[in-house]
């Protein structure tokens, strides 16, 4: 008897339990004790995994802020590498709290999937690479061509548009993995790899001879790439959100992880208000007043995160163009805290 | 005690209470089982319709009508990026059937073969035989498919320097590029010649066996119908003066133009789909000789059979029916196991319906479309060899 009564009663609780899971975001990761978020594969620069496993990028720095925001503790985040094409899915379904994994705002992905876009961390838009050795110098000599991409993303959409308005013909070969597009790429499958610049800028290094290619200058789209949570969590919909923007308003204010500490002492009391030293900012997000203090502290601000996970310091040297401030004539703009 | 007890309950009605029937107790649990299984498939059901309502997912089949607006790298029907997403999934679809038909058609023989050499006399033989299924059906299936595939890709020139075959036929990392054949009136009669050959194959080997039945007599009815299924459209072709011409492929920029090609990506699946569940097939086949009694070879070797007579016409009928069952299985397996197809980018159901899935966010409705056609695709292949399997068990005579 025992036999069949264990897991028809397992089964009762399971059914019953599925119906209760993601009421409030915030309150399921304070009981967890950290933030779940969905990264890439592998993406240099973004998210990317060193040989302890550590992850770091400025993809990755968005969930780091968010733990410290919550947690005060940018350790508190737990990884789970995603393909293009199971990222939503793995977000819908509570897998992770938080997506942030080179992921494009597309209206579509906006209001079909149920999802909410909580900013835009990095302005990009989709490019081409080729061999030098082909010789060409603009995507329009590209008719023919064998093109390599992933599935499951903005690109393919994009290329076969692009190709079809310059009448070119394509060959569009997609694969599920982008570890399978570079190793065809490399192997000579594909006479052009298209993707994100930015991926481009990062998957280079990963070829037998990065020197050997070349980015070509098209930019064929608009690429917004941003961190994503799930409709219907408001509050947390607007700590993720503002996370992104405490790390670009205190970029403008001048705090970063060195002067936090003295920041404090400040008389300016808009930066007074940032560090939690006057208001109650924090507790509206239902955190602490030193919410974004702490991201500071432990993360640093935008100009921080940039330099140090994709700057021109780094092996992907990509400058700040579009991603400067808004001040500084480029697209980083955060609404005032206040 | 007990006897007493048994005798009591059979004629007279049950002293037992009713709590401790077994037959009712039984079928309370039965009763028990089935309502809560029904209940947690109804629970889950609605709370997954509810969610989705309340995220605005699944509304229907509308998207099917719009345009695709993706390229496909191989496609058996004519298809462009302006195709709609219901051609896409047809092309998909019959990409999926082709990489299948092929794939079991060619691990069959292959798992014959090497099924039938493992047990060969030959020393040499039945060790090569041994170590290709210890080999390969130790390997992950997935593994082997990027193995041949990058293989192929890294011995294979680029385009600029393809191997030429001569007549139009060159090979390179792109693929195997060859003429096509453009079709004029009268083409037509090339196509129904090819039937009338086939059918005339068929009925001849029907009436064949029924000869050799009655009268004894053999005739060569394989070689005869091959004859007719192949000489009849040559003959009709020739008769209507030949009524094609050919797309020649020729290099221009980048790629080939022109002419048809056998995508890199194809050829890999094919070949690693085959060589492993050919690995499983040649187990089943000698499992399925040894299957045969010892006895039948000895009769046979009694009346002057062959070797080869002996395997073919009286050891692999008796086996086929050992082996069936377990084949059917390794069938339905190669044809699953095509979906891996998309980790080296051929374009099958899956893959394509994978990007549909990601640009439309119709989720629900392409992957209860995926279930259905391979739930039909598997149990139409099951009732197909189910069918066969009972059909050469009559035949015993
Ligand atoms: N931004 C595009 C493309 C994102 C994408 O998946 N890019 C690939 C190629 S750079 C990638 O990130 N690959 C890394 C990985 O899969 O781990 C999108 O959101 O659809």
């Amino acid at each position: 008897m025992k036999r069949v009564v264990l897991p028809v009663v397992v089964g009762a609780m399971l059914g019953m339990t599925a119906t209760a899971a993601n009421a409030d975001t915030l309150d399921d990761i304070k009981a967890k004790g950290h933030v779940q978020c969905g990264v890439s594969q592998g993406l240099p620069g973004f998210s990317n995994p060193d040989s302890s496993g550590n992850w770091t990028g400025l993809d990755v720095d968005v969930c780091r802020g968010v733990a410290a925001a919550v947690f005060g503790d940018p350790e508190a985040v737990k990884f789970s590498p995603l393909s293009a094409k199971e990222r939503f899915t793995a977000l819908s379904s509570g897998e992770v709290d938080i997506l942030s994994r080179n992921t494009t705002w597309t209206m579509g992905r906006d209001t079909a999937l149920g999802l909410n876009f909580a900013g835009v961390n990095y302005y990009d838009g989709q490019g081409f690479m080729v061999r030098k050795s082909l010789g060409v110098s603009s995507a329009l000599e590209l008719s023919g061509a064998s093109v390599c991409t992933n599935t499951g993303t903005t690109t393919e959409l994009n290329v076969s548009d692009y190709f079809r308005t310059n009448n070119m013909d394509l060959e569009l070969v997609q694969f599920e993995k982008a570890d399978e597009v570079v190793a065809a790429y490399d192997s000579g499958r594909c006479d052009v790899y298209t993707t994100d610049a930015s991926g481009l800028y990062a998957q280079r290094l990963k070829l037998e001879d990065a020197t050997k290619h070349v980015v070509l200058p098209e930019i064929i789209s608009k690429e917004p790439l941003g961190p994503v949570v799930r409709q219907g969590d408001d509050n947390w919909f607007n700590i993720v959100k503002w996370v992104h923007f405490a790390m670009v308003n205190a970029e403008e204010m001048g705090i970063t992880s060195a002067n936090v500490e003295e920041m404090k002492g400040s008389g300016n009391p808009a930066i007074r208000r940032f560090l939690g030293v006057e208001g109650s900012f924090g507790e509206k997000l239902g955190l602490n007043n030193d919410w974004a203090a702490n991201i500071i502290a432990s993360v640093g601000n935008y100009a921080e995160s940039f330099e140090r996970n994709v700057g021109p310091a780094t092996p992907l040297k990509i400058e700040r163009g579009v991603n400067a401030l808004w001040s500084a004539g480029g697209l980083q703009y955060a609404p005032p805290i206040r | 005690m007990a006897a007493q007890e048994h005798m009591a309950s059979a004629d007279g009605p049950p002293k037992v209470s009713l709590f401790n029937d077994p037959k009712i107790r039984g079928l309370f649990y039965q009763v028990l089982l089935i309502v809560t299984v029904v209940w947690i498939g109804y629970s889950i059901t609605m709370n997954a319709a509810t969610n989705l309502a309340k995220q605005g997912l699944a509304n229907g089949w509308k998207f099917l009508g719009e345009s695709a607006g993706f390229p496909v790298t191989q496609s058996l029907i004519e298809y462009s990026a302006a195709s709609s997403y219901q051609e896409a999934l047809v092309v998909g679809f019959l990409n999926t059937v082709l990489v299948g038909v092929f794939g079991i058609f060619i691990a069959t023989i292959v798992g014959f073969t090497v099924g039938i050499a493992r047990l060969s006399k030959n020393w040499v033989v039945a060790k090569m035989a041994t170590v290709y299924v210890e080999i390969l059906r130790n390997i992950p299936l997935l593994l082997q498919i990027f193995f041949w595939y990058f293989a192929v890709l890294r011995a294979l020139p680029s385009p600029k320097n393809s191997i030429e075959f001569g007549a139009g036929v060159f090979m390179n990392n792109r693929g195997l590029i060859m003429p096509k054949p453009i079709w004029e009136d009268g083409a037509g009669m090339i196509g129904i010649a090819a039937i009338i050959g086939f059918i005339f194959a068929i009925g001849f080997s029907i009436w064949a066996k029924k000869q050799q039945a009655e009268t004894g007599k053999q005739y060569p009815s394989f070689s005869i119908g091959v004859l007719a299924f192949i000489g009849l459209p040559i003959l009709a072709a020739a008769a209507t003066n030949f009524p094609f011409t050919f797309d020649m492929p020729a290099l221009k920029g980048f790629n080939f133009k022109g002419g048809m090609k056998v995508v890199p990506e194809f050829v890999a699946l094919l070949f690693a789909l085959s060589i492993y569940t050919a690995s499983f097939i040649a187990e089943i086949v000698r499992a399925g000789i040894l299957a045969v009694d010892h006895g039948q070879t000895e009769a046979a070797n009694a009346l002057g059979l062959q070797r080869g007579p002996i395997l073919r016409l009286i050891i692999i009928p008796q086996a086929m029916r050992v082996i069936i069952p377990p084949l059917t299985s390794q069938y339905l397996n190669l044809f699953k196991n095509s979906t891996l197809a998309v980790a080296i980018a051929y374009p099958d159901l899956v893959s394509v319906g994978g990007t549909i899935l990601n640009q439309t966010g119709q989720a629900i409705e392409i992957i209860g479309l995926w279930m259905a056609i391979y739930l039909t695709v598997s149990i139409l292949t099951s009732m197909f060899m189910n069918w066969y399997n009972s059909h050469i068990a009559m035949s015993e005579r």
